[in-house]
């Protein structure tokens, strides 16, 4: 096959990823993810467990030491069937807690440490970098299988720049859609569909070769079978100890490695996919694995003794002329190993961001504020860099060891590399013990362990550790031999490694927890991660046997919300002279703080709450029953309340109006008594002062005649008051009898005019009127309409203060109304007075020269209200103005 | 009585003309005043004996006149009669509050005008 | 136990509560299954076996399949709805040990 067409399908197949991803990542924008996060593809996704050392190293690996390799698969088989156990929490954790990766996990749990983040970082780093440059090497060497093995004879150019290439193209693809933005949750849609595309890809791949083998090639079921016992392959040495330890650290590692926790943990959308991916992974794996026997077997046998079995998914199709399968075959050794290298290459980006270089960039810019989104830009640049600098150590890593045997064995390597962060991992989200301090010891022991008998021994004979060393021990001391330790020689070397890092590691992990004391928040988190099943089934789910100052103080966070409970719990902490720590839980604090809590959920629930936690009282069937009370009361209080509230606001309203009314009234009352009562006394005053003076001295005659007279005209005074009182009472009680008449308009005012005259006869009056206007017939009471208009005429030719009075009267017809304006060229009526006049006794100036007693207006009103129109001040008119509006004709 | 001086404070001029009347047949001079603006410096004008002041008063209220009087040292035991038209206690307890020496709530009688405006003006002689 | 759990639970919830028994015991059983190579010496059997082996081994892998598949489609709305007590109007005969698991 030309080389040519091989680099053009598998560019084209780079493009198709690239549709995929950007389609995914197009949807997901738009809100219509859907089917883009199924339970199918987070199975799928999970696939890129199954690397290229999978997809070509199993066959080898089976060629070279029987079923073995079935314990890589048969390990994370079990995790996922267990997956109630450890996965359903992680993954609860990781979405309640936000967990951006597995550095984030361990660092968050422990209080979020940022050394333990930078520890598993540098972890996750060192134990991937191989890994990823196994990747790089196998596609190079699938590559270079085609070269050799063609007719057509080509050679491979350069290994190297075959590797570059792919690195390069790697690390465009994985930052176009790795780093496109900020997800505060770290999900990658493109990347996702991407990676599931690939594992159907690789699926297809491998079971079409090993159909291909067990049907084209050998004879179906029963020929592999007997194939398989007549190979070499069925004298495989089972080592028991690898088999228990292989299924061990694989199915660690598909807990701790970094890619894995990424897509496990991270990208999960919802929880229940974790229920469909504990068969379907399983499943996934088994038919992986399903051909790699035969496929091991059928190589072995008809491939030229000597050719690398690792390659057999290619070279048989290949040697048997099916050139499209070995492409098809290729396809999927390359899905395999892009897949692994992008996630890869995410989840160490995002460790290596935001535990080192994002910090790093933070503690080196104190003091210069900057925004937010400068802090955006920042981290996603470091993202970038990062991705690259992961593909660069891997492409480095690839470079140095130059495709040595080495890489064959790194994948078992790393896995125990990951596997170090195993025992901090289960301790933190099982143990609320675990501490930060005993997490470091494990970590760096573990890893230490791992770094000096396994890592740097693997390259090989005066690699990184002198013959010498290994031979007889650092400084010659024989029992730090680095696969001897403790003087133990014979066990295999990744055992030997695997037993002590992982014994040590979590041996220095209890220890470390047991004897320090974790920080507040550290212990806050160890409630967190340990008790999550806990807190999000509500409030309650309290297991522990006594309270414990964390448990209390998360639950009242529940309760008071996060600030007030946090500030309550540091005072108490204060008043017990621990500053900074959390208080001790006295009988004292606890009685406070049910007193505070009880403020918020009742008495009872916070009697009962606490309680649970303590653990000494149990909840008896009465504190049930007030709790329940109590909640149903604020629940039916709340729902009333809302209801109410807003008739409170109107009921409230009306009956401040109706006081303020009432007020005005007994106001208006009193001042209504005392009125009369001046208004009667005051003729009276006068008409017995002198009638006691007619009555005692002898006067002569022309007094005597004024002082009858002053005594006549206050007795008419008094007799007017009277009547004016009558008629309002009358008026006001819309008793009055109305006796309709019609009249013309003109003559009505003529008459009126008339009748004032009498008021202030002495004054110089002119009022001027447009008579056109004025006739129109009236249907009203035109007794009761004409007092109307004398009152406001007297009133003019009274109160009007202008040197020549006139007064204006204009009528206008408006539809089934007629206004009759009266306005006068005095001073008016100040605006104050206004609201005032037609009210009883609202007599403004001096009674002197009024002569009456205040009533007239009120009376007006009464009047026109009876008749069905209305009078009205009107202001702004250069004088005194008053507006009689008349119905024309008298509805009755 | 006689030779007493008494200003009258009063808008009602039919009151006004029977009290002057009821005073001057005493011999006493009588002084009429309608409204209460300016009282001050018209008492300080007239230094009248007795001072006969309605309550209300069309354009200030006789009670602010008294205790304006009450402040100023040199009226301050001006003997006041305190005139009403409303005869309730209320105005009586304020118009003692406010310094009044007597009070008459109207109408009234001749006789009783005449021997309250007495006895204050031997009081205040 | 849980203060807060119910005594006697509806018998959907009860059936629940033993499949969540029967899936963390699931691993255990797959362990001892898989395990069972360690008491097996391929290259000293007198017929080789490896096939035997081979089948044995898949036929594991695929019960635990089975048992994960079948175990997980009545726990997977577990995740999320809270498990529901008995209520007078259903049946109350589901027994009375909720909560043991």
């Amino acid at each position: 096959m030309p080389f040519n067409i091989l680099v053009a399908v598998s560019l084209l197949y780079v493009v198709v990823l690239f549709g995929v991803a950007f389609v995914a990542e197009r949807r997901a924008r738009g809100g219509l993810a859907g089917w883009l996060r199924s339970p199918l593809v987070y199975t799928l996704s999970l696939s890129i467990y199954c690397t290229a050392w999978t997809f070509y190293g199993a066959v080898g690996y089976a060629a070279r030491s029987g079923l073995e390799f079935l314990t890589i698969y048969l390990g994370p088989t079990l995790v996922f069937v267990g997956w109630w156990w450890v996965l359903r929490k992680l993954v609860r954790i990781g979405r309640a807690q936000r967990v951006t990766s597995i550095a984030d996990l361990i660092s968050s749990r422990y209080g979020k440490s940022n050394f333990l983040g930078v520890l598993v970082t540098l972890m996750a780093v060192l134990a991937s970098t191989p890994y990823i440059a196994l990747q790089l090497q196998s596609v190079t060497l699938s590559f270079g299988v085609f070269a050799s093995d063609t007719p057509e004879g080509w050679a491979l150019p350069d290994q190297g720049a075959t590797a570059l290439w792919l690195a390069a193209g790697l690390t465009l693809f994985t930052i176009l859609f790795g780093t496109r933005n900020l997800d505060a949750n770290e999900r990658h849609h493109g990347i996702v569909m991407a990676i599931a595309v690939e594992a159907v890809v690789k699926l297809v791949a491998l079971l079409a070769v090993g159909i291909f083998v067990v049907w084209g090639v050998a004879g179906g079921v029963a020929d592999v079978l007997a194939r398989i016992d007549a190979s070499a392959i069925s004298d495989w040495n089972l080592k028991p100890g690898r088999w228990a330890g292989l299924t061990f650290v694989s199915a660690a590692a598909i807990l701790t490695l970094p890619r894995m926790f990424q897509v496990m943990v991270v990208e999960n959308a919802d929880e229940r996919h974790v229920a469909t991916a504990s068969w379907a992974f399983p499943l996934y794996l088994m038919l992986m694995s399903l051909f790699v026997v035969p496929i091991a077997v059928v190589g072995l046998e008809i491939m030229p003794a000597g050719s690398n079995p690792d390659l057999f998914v290619l070279t048989i199709p290949l040697s048997a002329g099916a050139g499209k399968l070995a492409l098809l075959a290729f396809l999927g050794g390359f899905s395999s190993a892009t897949s692994m290298v992008i996630v890869a290459a995410i989840a160490l980006a995002t460790m290596v961001s935001n535990h080192i270089v994002t910090p790093l960039w933070l503690a080196l810019r104190v003091g210069s504020a900057r925004a937010p989104g400068d802090v955006r830009g920042i981290v996603l640049m470091s993202r970038r860099l990062s991705i690259g600098a992961v593909l660069a150590l891997g492409y480095t890593y690839y470079h140095l060891s130059g495709g040595s045997a080495a890489l064959a064995a790194i994948g078992l390597i790393s896995f125990v590399g990951a596997a170090q962060v195993l025992p901090a991992m289960i301790g933190g989200i099982y143990w609320r013990g675990a501490t930060h301090v005993g997490a470091a010891m494990g970590l760096i022991t573990g890893f230490g362990i791992w770094l000096y008998c396994l890592f740097l021994p693997s390259f090989g004979a005066d690699g990184l550790i002198s013959t010498q060393v290994m031979a007889e021990g650092p400084f010659g001391i024989g029992w730090l031999r680095p696969q001897a330790l403790f003087g133990i020689v014979g066990l295999d070397p990744l055992l030997h490694a695997l037993f002590w890092s992982i014994l040590l590691n979590t041996a220095t992990f209890l220890i470390g927890s047991l004897a320090s004391f974790p920080g507040p928040m550290e212990r806050l988190q160890g409630v967190a991660f340990v008790n999550i099943f806990d807190q999000s089934s509500g409030p309650g789910g309290w297991v522990k046997s006594a309270a414990e100052a964390e448990d209390l103080l998360s639950m009242s966070q529940r309760i008071l919300g996060p600030e007030e409970a946090q500030r309550f719990f540091q005072a108490q902490a204060a008043a017990q002279g621990k500053l900074g720590f959390l208080p001790d839980p006295t009988p004292d604090f606890i009685a406070r703080l049910e007193r505070q809590l009880a403020g918020s959920v009742g008495a009872a629930t916070s009697h009962a709450m606490i309680a649970q936690l303590s653990g000494g009282a149990t909840v008896s069937v009465q504190d049930l029953i007030a709790v329940a009370g109590e909640a149903q009361q604020i629940k039916e209080y709340s729902a009333q309340l809302e209801a109410k509230s807003d008739e409170l606001a109107r009921t409230a309203r009306a009956l401040r109006e109706a006081n303020d009314k009432l007020t005005d009234l007994s106001v208006q009352k009193d001042a209504f008594l005392s009125q009369i009562s001046h208004e009667l006394r005051t003729p009276m005053t006068s008409i017995r002062a002198f009638s006691e003076i007619l009555m005692e001295v002898d006067l002569p005659d022309e007094m005597r005649t004024k002082y009858a007279g002053i005594i006549h005209d206050e007795t008419r005074r008094l007799t007017r008051l009277l009547d004016d009182l009558l008629d309002l009472s009358v008026l006001e009680n819309r008793r009055v009898q109305s006796n309709i008449g019609v009249a013309n308009l003109h003559d009505l005012l003529s008459k009126a005019v008339t009748s004032a005259s009498n008021t202030r006869p002495d004054r110089a009056f002119v009022v001027q009127r447009d008579a056109a206007s004025e006739h129109m017939p009236v249907f009203t009471d035109t007794d009761r309409l004409l007092q109307v208009f004398i009152n406001i005429v007297s009133n003019a030719r009274k109160y009007c203060d202008a040197e020549r009075a006139v007064l204006r009267i204009e009528v206008k017809k408006r539809g089934r109304i007629v206004e009759i304006d009266f306005i006068d060229n005095g001073s008016g009526i100040p605006k104050k007075s206004q609201a005032l006049i037609f009210e009883k006794f609202a007599r403004l100036t001096d009674t002197s020269h009024a002569g009456g007693a205040g009533l007239g207006l009120a009376i007006c009103r009464e009047i026109m209200a009876n008749l069905g129109g209305s009078i009205d001040y009107l202001p702004g008119q250069g004088g005194a103005a008053f507006r009689v509006r008349l119905p024309l004709k008298r509805a009755s | 009585m006689r030779d007493k001086h008494i200003v009258l404070i009063e808008d009602e001029p039919n009151i006004a003309e029977a009290i002057r009347f009821i005073l001057s047949r005493e011999g006493v001079r009588v002084t009429h005043h309608a409204s209460g603006a300016g009282a001050l410096a018209m008492l300080q004008a007239e230094r009248p004996d007795v001072l006969v002041l309605d309550l209300m008063l069309p354009d200030r209220s006789g009670l602010e006149i008294l205790a304006e009087l009450r402040a100023a040292p040199a009226f301050a035991a001006l003997p006041v009669l305190m005139l009403t038209a409303r005869g309730q206690n209320r105005d009586r307890e304020a118009a003692e509050r406010a310094g009044a020496s007597a009070f008459l709530a109207k109408p009234f009688a001749n006789a009783d005008l005449l021997a309250v405006v007495r006895e204050l003006a031997r009081g205040g002689a | 136990m849980p203060h807060n759990q119910p005594l006697f639970l509806a018998r959907r919830s009860y059936r629940r509560r033993r499949m969540m028994d029967a899936v963390r015991l699931l691993p255990a059983f797959g362990a001892v299954l898989l395990m069972l190579p360690l008491l097996w010496q391929p290259a000293d059997t007198p017929e080789p076996d490896t096939a035997h082996g081979l089948v044995y081994l898949f036929a594991v892998w695929l019960v635990l399949i089975v048992a994960a598949l079948s175990l997980s489609r009545g726990l997977a709305p577990a995740l999320l709805a809270p498990e529901e007590p008995v209520s007078p109007g259903t049946e109350a005969d589901a027994g009375g040990e909720g909560g043991a698991g």
